[in-house]
């Protein structure tokens, strides 16, 4: 909402400048959004007749004017522009004067004095145009201040208002609460009825009271459509961002700014029969003011006559009825619809007006026929013509119910103490009805507020009036209780500072992503997807973070950066069968050397261990691998993850493919985790250590290369013997000495009793029964 | 005797040039080897007479005990000047860089919600979480945000299908939490969130800190009290201002916007109020009985501030550059 603070001020003028008028409003929830000049400064600037010209003597495109600035002498003045000529009026910045970028002097013009300046519209800075004098009205007065006269001394405030507060939508209603706020005094338009000198009546019909609870429309015979607009009013208009376009409709436009009440004009001539107001019938079309053709549908309320709809109620006119230069009789309509027949409508066809704006969230349905009134008025003033009588059907109109507000839950919702005095004075401020009840008041809402309903509506309403500057900051006080905080379960900060710690930076990527991503990179058929993406490449929701992991890798290796460790802790979005679906992933990615370029330290490429150390960090060492097959992934270096016999994740090296399609120089190692599993540890619990010192043994075995670590690893566990306190592989060896196709494997294997120290004998029993067990499962040799 | 006399100085001497270990052992030889001069010497003992021979061998064996002092001696300061030598030859460039395994480092916007979570978990404040694909009950009806209110236009919102949308704000947590738990309640829900915005100031995704208090006793001045101090320490100055603004949120009531001081102006910081009781009212809690305050912080914005960024969509390039500032 944007004004004019000389029209508010006309309406309230408080004792405040502009910037604490400004303040005041902000801090009582009309924010001010911008407060701006309506005009560029500038000093010294009359109304000037030009009395007579000549030529200059020594230039062609200049002219001397005798101009008189009503000081009694008329000045000399040397001017270049073409429609300067004798009985103009137009502006003159007199000797001194202050214009935006310079200043006048009494100067010489090709040897000429001249002792001022005729002006433009450009270099009074109020337009751009640039097309010589302005030209000023023929009664306007000499001598005669050019701000006083265009009203420059003036400001734009322009208003961020929310969405309860709809009775500031216009003059009035911001006038009342700038004297509720500052207590100055109130004085609106005097608004009469105006004389009605005509009969002819309109008739109208409602069909449905609640959707229209009032309609209020008259006649005017006899109005000149071509009078032009008068200079305040445009003027006014277009400080409140309405352009002028002819008078009957600056004048509704004029009555919506000043009274809040969106109003139509249609040209009563191209009525045929009754005005009725009515749903729309299916497949009936309209076309609007804005030349659009639409097609309404049954739940858009209509203003038709007997033979077609003439216009959509409350948002817009149609194009038929309109008011046009030969319009010469209108039918002028003021009503309330009721907002919730208005909401979504013009949404739905894409867009918004002043009135379909007002009307969806609350007109004052009490000030229906004064609206009325004061635009018949302005009319007459402006355009002539006759009035006939007023036609209004009034049904149903809302009630205002009276709404209890208890003085104990005011001051203890707030945590102020106000008496009763002082939050009556303060409802007498808002001009709300109310009545002293047991422990508070009883108050009914005038019609203009839409807002009041329920006892925090004046809760809200008493402590914005009182200052929520006056309302202390205080800290609770509660009782002191201890968070629970179990020692089984790890924070997520956990993961982040693990991975910080082994070089990777935490990143964040939108959880949108481009759709191939799922279908191609991940095989994802059938992803979760937006309805309104925000753009064509961020169109679905990802299941996997790798791809912002990717998109981030790219994005730095163009900005010369060569090894990159990334990770992005968030959540995964999956349509599942029983509704959406998501989970916290744990993500990351690894490119280029396993450490950085440095002197003591060979360069060597990161490889699949390097990533599996670090999900062994993650997982506790708890994490079982599983070779597996991942379309990202390459076939040969991908494994699942398995946590308490769980797949919980992958891990894996980039497929070449996608390393070719990405243009990445080296491939990447890529790990993504369920978080949720990762966040659960165990409570320690001791267990006894041995006094005695354990024995280590050592075996190497040759098998097939097809059989796993993990296979070997299992079968020497399984033997449960509970003297064996750990297993471990130590070295791995293919080539000279060992035959084609085999591999060796070399363990070593942690022995320990806790009673005794073992004997040489039981330790070689131990590895006896280990090697029989490989030979069996796995037709294991010992390697000499 | 002379003669043995001399056998000290002469072993002395000979010692003394002596360069190497290898070389003393040499020079021991010399004198306390088999045909070493001493040796000889204790051999002549026998040559005299019994009366001579215990004040004799008394004698040589105070010059043998002295000759071996003297091998001793010298031993040790071979031995010192080898093990000085070794140690001179070890010597490094104490100034070469370590072993660098690469640093890592999190994002700022990480950083952020670390310090407001242990903020306001040291005034008993629990984390809550709720999911990012929302139904459009949480997300609007429970806040009492009813179909085709105009509010639902103040939200630029993502629609997955017709009943879901990805969440406009953290608020639909506090329902969640709300129809699970009893008062009394102290929650912060921080989290994603998604408007369909996207410019030098709006990011289509990014995050909001929710706070929510509910308790009998709870105030508009208690929300003061808890923003303010809040904004005064994450920002570590006691002498930070907060601006409270009549504002309007369908979900709280009476509803503030929150301005902090800044450059010697105002600062819009995020939206608060008191729990509306249509809230209330849809997870079952007594309004009469209780009430409850509700905040919602912009995350980029506090991290912006702290930090001194002066561009949102720094965070979501992930610019190592620019990150790796955070480490």
């Amino acid at each position: 909402m944007q004004f004019s603070e000389n029209w508010l001020r006309q309406y309230v003028n408080p004792d405040l400048d502009s910037q604490e008028l400004s303040h005041v409003l902000t801090m009582a929830g009309l924010e001010v959004e911008e407060l701006l000049p309506a005009a560029a400064a500038f000093t010294k600037v009359v109304v000037a007749e030009i009395i007579s010209t000549e030529k200059h003597p020594d230039a062609d495109r200049l002219q001397v004017c005798k101009v008189d600035v009503g000081s009694g002498e008329p000045l000399q003045i040397v001017c270049g522009a073409p429609n300067a000529r004798a009985g103009l009026k137009a502006p003159c910045a007199l000797v001194g004067a202050e214009l935006p970028g310079f200043k006048i002097k009494q100067a010489k013009v090709r040897g000429v004095e001249s002792f001022g300046m005729m002006c433009s519209a450009k270099e009074l800075g109020l337009t751009e145009a640039h097309e010589g004098i302005l030209e000023l009205a023929a009664d306007a007065l000499v001598g005669q201040d050019i701000r006083e006269l265009f009203d420059l001394d003036d400001q734009l405030f322009t208003l961020k208002l929310t969405p309860n507060r709809t009775d500031c939508l216009s003059i009035t209603g911001i006038a009342r609460d700038v004297t509720a706020l500052t207590g100055a005094p109130l004085s609106l338009p005097q608004i009469a009825p105006v004389a009605v000198t005509a009969t002819q009546q309109q008739s109208v019909k409602v069909n449905d009271p609640a959707a229209c609870p009032r309609y209020a429309g008259r006649l005017i015979h006899g109005v000149n459509a071509k009078a032009s607009t008068p200079d305040w009013m445009v003027r006014r208009l277009e400080r409140s961002g309405i352009r002028s376009i002819s008078a009957i409709v600056d004048i509704t436009n004029y009555v919506l700014l000043e009274q809040g009440q969106p109003l139509h004009a249609f040209d009563a001539d191209k009525l045929k029969g009754n005005i009725e107001v009515r749903y729309a019938r299916n497949g009936e079309t309209l076309r609007l003011l804005n030349n659009t053709d639409i097609t309404l549908s049954q739940d858009m309320l209509l203003i038709a006559d007997d033979s077609a709809p003439l216009a959509l109620a409350g948002i817009m006119g149609g194009e038929g009825s309109a008011v046009g230069d030969e319009t010469a009789n209108i039918f002028l309509e003021s009503a309330f619809f009721a907002p919730d027949v208005i909401v979504g409508k013009a949404r739905r066809l894409n867009f918004s007006t002043d009135s379909s704006y007002r009307f969806e969230r609350g007109v004052d349905f009490g000030n229906t026929v004064q609206a009325l009134e004061r635009a018949s008025q302005l009319v007459l003033d402006i355009c002539g013509g006759q009035a006939g009588p007023i036609t209004e059907v009034l049904q149903q109109l809302p009630q205002r119910k009276p709404v209890r507000l208890r003085l104990e839950r005011l001051n203890s919702v707030l945590g102020i103490a106000l008496d009763t005095a002082l939050v009556s004075t303060l409802l007498e401020r808002l001009n709300f009805g109310f009545t002293g009840v047991e422990g508070g008041f009883e108050v009914t809402p005038p019609s203009y507020r839409f807002d009041i309903e329920i006892e925090e509506d004046l809760i809200e309403e008493i402590a914005r009036l009182h200052g929520y500057d006056h309302i202390p900051a205080l800290a609770p006080h509660d009782e002191q209780r201890m968070l629970p905080s179990p020692e089984a379960s790890r924070n997520s900060n956990w993961l982040r500072d693990t991975l910080a710690a082994s070089g990777y930076q935490e990143v964040i990527s939108y959880s949108f992503v481009d759709e191939s991503w799922e279908r191609d990179f991940l095989g994802n058929a059938n992803p979760v997807v937006l309805k309104n993406p925000i753009a064509s490449h961020l169109s679905v929701m990802r299941t996997s973070l790798w791809a912002g992991l990717i998109e981030t890798l790219v994005y730095n290796l163009n900005r010369k950066q060569d090894r990159v460790r990334l990770f992005e802790i968030g959540s995964a979005y999956h349509a599942g069968e029983n509704g959406y679906e998501e989970a916290g992933r744990i993500s990351g990615l690894v490119y280029g050397n396993a450490a950085p370029e440095q002197w003591a330290t060979d360069d060597r490429e990161v490889d699949f261990f390097d990533v599996k150390a670090e999900v062994d960090r993650l997982t506790a060492g708890r994490a079982q691998y599983v070779a597996a097959q991942h379309p990202a992934l390459h076939p040969g270096q991908t494994a699942s993850i398995i946590l308490d016999g769980q797949p919980v994740g992958w891990i894996g090296k980039l497929h070449p493919k996608w390393q070719q399609q990405h243009q990445l120089p080296r491939s990447a190692m890529l790990f993504e985790l369920a978080l949720e599993p990762l966040l659960q540890g165990k409570v320690a619990a001791y267990k006894q250590v041995g006094k005695f010192p354990p024995v280590r043994r050592d075996i190497a075995i040759v098998v097939d290369e097809t059989i796993t670590v993990q296979m070997v690893l299992d079968t020497m566990r399984s033997n449960k013997n509970a003297l064996i306190s750990d297993i471990a592989l130590f070295d791995i060896y293919q080539g000279k000495g060992i035959a084609e196709g085999k591999k060796s494997l070399a363990f070593l294997v942690l022995m320990q009793d806790t009673q005794k120290t073992l004997t040489d004998a039981e330790a070689d029993a131990v590895m006896a029964e280990l090697l029989d067990l490989l030979v069996q499962q796995h037709g294991a040799a010992l390697r000499n | 005797m002379q003669n043995l006399e001399h056998i000290i100085s002469a072993a002395q001497q000979d010692f003394s040039t002596c360069g190497t270990v290898a070389d003393l052992e040499q020079a021991k030889a010399r004198y306390l080897g088999k045909s070493g001069s001493l040796t000889e010497a204790l051999k002549g003992l026998g040559k005299l007479s019994a009366e001579e021979r215990p004040a004799a061998g008394a004698a040589i064996n105070v010059i043998k005990q002295q000759v071996e002092s003297a091998l001793k001696q010298r031993r040790n300061a071979i031995l010192q000047a080898e093990q000085d030598r070794q140690l001179a030859n070890e010597t490094i460039d104490v100034t070469l860089p370590g072993r660098n395994a690469g640093t890592g480092g999190l994002h700022p916007v990480s950083l952020t919600l670390r310090r407001v979570e242990e903020l306001f978990r040291s005034i008993g404040f629990e984390v809550a979480e709720g999911p990012e694909i929302e139904s459009d009950f949480y997300n609007f009806t429970a806040l009492n945000i009813p179909e085709d209110h105009p509010a639902r236009a103040m939200h630029d919102t993502f629609y997955v299908d017709d009943k879901h949308v990805l969440r406009t704000h953290t608020s639909p947590v506090q329902v969640h939490y709300m129809q699970d738990k009893a008062p009394p309640l102290k929650i912060i829900a921080p989290g994603r969130v998604y408007r369909v915005d996207s410019d030098a100031t709006h990011s289509p995704m990014f995050h909001q800190v929710e706070g929510l208090w509910v308790d009998e006793h709870i105030s508009f001045a208690n929300l003061k009290g808890i923003v303010q101090d809040f904004l005064q320490r994450f920002f570590e100055r006691d002498d930070l201002q907060v601006r409270f603004r009549p504002s309007f949120f369908p979900f709280t009531e009476p509803s503030a916007e929150m301005d902090m001081s800044w450059n010697g102006g105002w600062l819009e910081i995020g939206g608060c109020g008191m729990v509306h009781p249509e809230v209330f009212r849809h997870v079952g809690i007594d309004s009469e009985k209780y009430r409850g305050f509700a905040f919602g912080l912009g995350v980029e914005r506090l991290t912006m501030l702290r930090y001194g960024v002066n561009d949102l969509r720094l965070f979501f390039e992930n610019d190592l550059r620019f990150l790796k500032q955070f480490s």
